[in-house]
């Protein structure tokens, strides 16, 4: 087993649960790292660790990451979704770090959709 | 794909598809074989024998579109270097995809970034059990999800300051990578 060492997990733990008081509990805010072959092939790894430091950077608890399969544009990759509770979800395309670490204050933090890199916000269906 | 470590995410991610609760990945290199061996198990809903026999096809998928090259551009890897893939699987037993590269052929991918593949598969799905395990003759380096969220007691495994130590677990404990090409 890697050393991990228990001195390690007990600060974590501690530090966490002092935290705790502070937290809402719920996830207001996801962020999908779209991780297909294409999003693979085209660097989505790297969006999953520029997202990953942001988020660690930034202490908010209540920022939810995970991935998510091929979306069928796959030319457009690497991608990513943030939805915040509320509102509709934005996909952003073409992806770098440099992108991503913009998304996550103006997005993530401030809860203001960057529209300079957005595929589309919301949808609506026409007959 | 650029490297072997984004191959392990890829297939990965087709066990999460295929709702896996544990995946386990193992790299094997035994320098006296010439033998570097690359195992991603889970036990998702696997596949039938029908589907088995054709997910070497790039214009097969099961994911609604038209093409599906995770897998066939693991085998291409695996046989440019010598090697060859096998893939086990059967409905409800999950399965067993293993890559062998000769480990010195020129065109055998490198490494890359296995920490990299192992922490993106925890931190995006903190709720699948992962076992991380490296081989290098008697040595074994040996991370497991199971183990650590049962020292953590309740913090979620996936929590920055968790994911920060694992990191620097991974960069001083598994060092396959550091004997690698570059």
């Amino acid at each position: 087993m890697a050393k991990l060492t228990i001195a390690d997990l007990k600060k974590i733990k501690d530090e966490y649960r002092a935290n705790q008081t502070l937290r809402e509990g719920a996830f207001t805010v996801k962020v999908t790292v779209h991780m297909g072959t294409c999003g693979i092939a085209a660097g989505a790894r790297g969006i999953m660790d520029t997202v990953m430091a942001d988020l660690a950077a930034s202490g908010r608890k209540d920022v939810v990451i995970t991935t998510s399969g091929c979306a069928g544009l796959c030319s457009k990759e690497p991608m990513m979704t943030v939805e915040r509770s509320g509102d509709s979800p934005v996909r952003y395309v073409a992806l770098t770090p440099d992108k991503t670490h913009r998304i996550f204050a103006e997005h993530v933090m401030g809860g203001t959709a960057v529209k300079d890199f957005a595929l589309v916000a919301g949808h609506e269906t026409t007959y | 794909m650029e490297d072997i470590s984004l191959h392990i995410l890829d297939i990965a991610e087709n066990a999460l598809r295929a709702e896996a609760r544990r995946i386990e990945i193992i790299v094997t290199r035994e320098a006296g074989e010439d033998l570097l061996t690359v195992e991603v198990a889970d036990d998702g809903k696997g596949m039938d024998a029908g589907t088995l026999s054709r997910i070497r096809d790039p214009f097969f998928t099961t994911k609604g579109k038209k093409t599906g090259l995770g897998i066939p551009f693991l085998a291409q890897a695996a046989e440019q270097a010598g090697g060859e893939l096998s893939v086990l699987s059967a409905p409800g037993k999950g399965t067993r995809v293993t890559a062998r590269f000769r480990l010195s052929h020129i065109d055998r991918p490198a490494l890359g970034d296995l920490a990299g593949t192992v922490l993106t598969l925890i931190a995006g799905h903190p709720e699948v059990d992962i076992l991380y395990e490296e081989r290098d003759g008697e040595a074994v380096s040996r991370l497991d999800t199971v183990e650590i969220k049962r020292e953590l007691e309740g913090v979620p495994i996936s929590d920055p300051a968790v994911l920060q130590a694992l990191r620097a677990t991974l960069a001083s404990e598994f060092i396959l990578r550091t004997r690698d090409k570059s």
